[in-house]
């Protein structure tokens, strides 16, 4: 994962769950975030689909366990379209 | 998927800011508490970036702004219940933006999945608790017609015929029930077509298949909306038929989530939801104030010449020619046109009244200001001569400094975002949302020509030595009738519209209109103008009501094109004759202020109202109808006409 990618999902998460991007490490998950449920976390999937014009598979939806596995899992679908 | 945002502003100007300094700044500005550049900024930032998670930011800060100005943003609030058969709450964020953009705080309410049916028939349901302005029944066609969706194979023609015919009784049924509790507006998605028909091509080799029956549906919801007052049709299938329906779906989405519209296209749902929410929420824009070089032609008149500007059939001149047409429906729908720009006035009108090309002329512009002064004080001008408030202007110029220039001097004004290739332009100035009306009253239809003849008016008034010489020439003829069927779009439309000559700006919709009238002791009367250059039309509405030996009113106003006429006080001599008739000894009203009709404020005082309280800002008046009479001035001729109402539900 790339620190512009990583950056750039932080920004999208930071809008999407309201909090300041600083506060969000790669880390950053569920646990830690109190507003991260299922309705959020559909909203940060459509957000990531829209910024970098990706298509998830459910299968990759719900490997988005934290901020650092979003950022891994963009990257991927980016390299596999190009 | 690049051309997935096809609607939104993608403006991009030389003073660029980035989205995140943006944000910063937003949060900066509420800081200190300076909300209306907050305000502002926010509105760049949507414009610059119109995402899903630029979305969530401008609603946050939207709603922080709110509570913490104490409710004092200049923004229309509206509610907005959603009605679903799928997952709409991701787009919620993005229309509540959208509408922000327009100056509109919209409040959203979403229902349970696939409870419509029953949120419609109980009068009790949460739906009518939240006491919406508008309703969106966003349901698909699996939900509303399942028979025809699944195994339709297997029906035999008479079935399907009868399950389609059930399926319209339905929504006729549940919006007969919606009516009887809300005067909300309604607005119906049609029913999308299978993409994928069970019957492969066969399905299209007959009207009776799976398609031809959905087409049948959507005809007869048209006319089923047609039987009511405030029901209108969104074309689902029209909608993802325009941005190509492979695109529009994600099948993933929609097993996973019950979401069918992939991430990139719930902005344009947004926006398709946002073309019926701006007119009924009054943020529309009455005159379209255009430029001239590289926007209404290409090239530079003065200095191309007019054999040198491009305006025709082949392009590139082709493209300056479909924005033409487009402003010409513009001006059918009523909306005024005008020009404003850096030019030789003489160079401006030869390229308008001669160059062959040109589907627009001079004539079809209510004014114009050619010159070298800056846009904003034009602007002003132009306002002022149409005597229209600065936020019923739009404005169209291909220079992104001059945008962002009115954007900052003047945010009242609706700047339409215009891409880099002209070709593009045309499609702006159809999708902007603040040109659509959902009615259109002969009124509307004859604006612009009405505008010419105001111009001849002008030129007649300084002839005359004294006001009343003039007032005498122009033979006004003034018609006072209670409303009816006939009138009803249009008096709802003017309650809507009108910001200042409005004594109370009380927005009324259509059914409100129509139970009003219908309800005991109160009247709603219309007053029609005539003089000697023309019709200016249904022109003015005052609503009252009487309580006992008082007669209250709830609503008078007037156009902007006849203020200053003495065409109020013949309607409220009118008030007066009619209240004192039914044994009425008092007129009272409020007079409520805004920010747009100090027109209307001395209006009471000046026909001999006391001040009887004063409440916040209002104040209320009374006339003692049994000492005073209120006479209609001797130059209008007044003339009653008896009329019941009747017509739509």
């Amino acid at each position: 994962m790339t620190a512009s990618t990583f950056e750039q999902v932080r920004n999208v998460a930071s809008d999407i769950f309201g909090i300041p991007a600083d506060k969000i490490t790669a880390e950053s998950s569920p646990e830690t975030i109190e507003n991260w449920d299922s309705m959020q976390h559909l909203n940060l999937v459509l957000a990531i689909e829209e910024k970098f014009r990706v298509q998830l598979d459910p299968e990759d939806i719900e490997q988005m366990k934290n901020i650092a596995a979003v950022a891994t899992l963009v990257e991927k679908l980016q390299s596999s379209t190009r | 998927m690049s051309d997935s945002i096809s609607n939104s502003p993608s403006d991009s100007t030389s003073a660029e800011r980035n989205p995140s300094n943006l944000r910063a700044e937003v949060d900066g500005l509420i800081a200190e508490g300076a909300f209306d550049r907050a305000s502002r900024r926010l509105a760049e930032l949507w414009r610059r970036d119109p995402a899903s998670g630029t979305a969530s930011f401008v609603t946050s800060r939207l709603d922080e702004l709110r509570d913490k100005s104490g409710h004092k943003l200049p923004l229309t609030t509206f509610k907005l219940a959603v009605l679903r058969s799928f997952t709409v709450e991701p787009i919620v964020p993005l229309l509540r933006a959208e509408a922000f953009a327009f100056g509109i705080d919209l409040e959203v309410h979403v229902g349970d999945f696939n409870t419509y049916v029953q949120d419609m028939l109980d009068s009790q349901s949460s739906l009518y608790r939240f006491a919406p302005n508008a309703v969106v029944l966003a349901v698909r066609a699996d939900q509303a017609a399942p028979e025809l969706c699944r195994d339709f194979a297997d029906l035999a023609p008479e079935a399907a015929q009868q399950a389609a015919e059930r399926v319209v009784r339905g929504y006729q049924q549940w919006i007969g029930a919606f009516r009887k509790h809300s005067q909300a507006a309604l607005i119906i998605h049609s029913l999308e077509r299978p993409s994928s028909p069970s019957l492969g091509v066969l399905d299209d080799q007959s009207e009776a298949g799976q398609s031809g029956l959905i087409r049948q549906i959507n005809r007869e919801l048209r006319r089923v909306a047609e039987e009511f007052h405030g029901v209108y049709v969104l074309d689902y299938d029209a909608l993802v038929a325009r941005h190509g329906s492979e695109h529009w779906h994600d099948e993933r989405k929609w097993l996973t989530a019950r979401l069918p519209i992939a991430a990139g296209y719930l902005l344009p749902m947004a926006s398709e939801w946002m073309r019926f929410i701006v007119p009924l929420s009054g943020r529309t824009a009455k005159v379209l104030v255009v430029d001239l070089d590289n926007t209404l032609w290409g090239g530079v008149i003065g200095e191309d010449g007019i054999t040198g500007i491009k305006v025709g059939v082949e392009y590139p001149g082709a493209g300056y020619q479909a924005l033409q047409r487009a402003l010409l429906d513009l001006s059918r729908k009523g909306i005024l046109l005008a020009v404003c720009s850096k030019n030789n006035l003489d160079d401006a009108m030869e390229a308008l009244e001669e160059h062959p090309g040109m589907l627009v002329r001079a004539k079809h512009f209510a004014a114009m200001r050619v010159n070298w002064t800056d846009k904003t004080q034009n602007l002003r001008e132009i306002a002022q001569e149409l005597n229209v408030g600065m936020d019923a202007l739009a404005f169209l110029d291909d220079n992104p400094f001059e945008r962002e220039q009115v954007r900052a001097a003047l945010p009242e004004v609706t700047v339409i975002s215009l891409p880099k290739n002209p070709l593009g332009y045309a499609a702006a100035v159809r999708n902007c949302a603040a040109f659509e009306r959902l009615t259109l009253s002969s009124e509307d239809q004859q604006r612009t020509k009405m505008y010419a003849v105001q111009k001849q008016r002008a030129g007649a008034e300084q002839n005359f030595q004294t006001k009343e010489d003039f007032f005498r020439y122009l033979e006004q003829e003034a018609e006072l009738e209670l409303v009816s069927g006939l009138t009803l779009a249009r008096v709802a439309q003017m309650t809507q519209k009108t910001n200042q000559f409005n004594l109370t700006t009380r927005r009324y919709t259509e059914p409100q209109i129509a139970e009003m009238a219908e309800k005991p002791g109160w009247h709603i009367f219309s007053i029609r103008v005539r003089d000697r250059f023309g019709d200016h039309g249904l022109v003015g509405v005052a609503i009252v009501h009487d309580e006992g030996e008082q007669c209250e009113v709830d609503a008078f106003l007037l156009s902007c094109r006849v203020i200053g006429r003495t065409v109020e006080t013949a309607l409220l001599a009118h008030l007066a004759e009619t209240a004192a008739q039914r044994g009425c000894k008092r007129l009272v009203g409020w007079f409520l202020p805004t920010k747009k009709n100090a027109p209307a404020r001395d209006f009471y005082p000046q026909h001999g109202f006391e001040r009887k309280e004063v409440h916040g800002t209002g104040s209320l008046w009374t006339l003692d109808l049994t000492a005073s009479t209120s006479h209609c001035p001797d130059w209008i001729k007044l003339v009653t006409r008896e009329t019941k109402t009747g017509g739509k539900n």
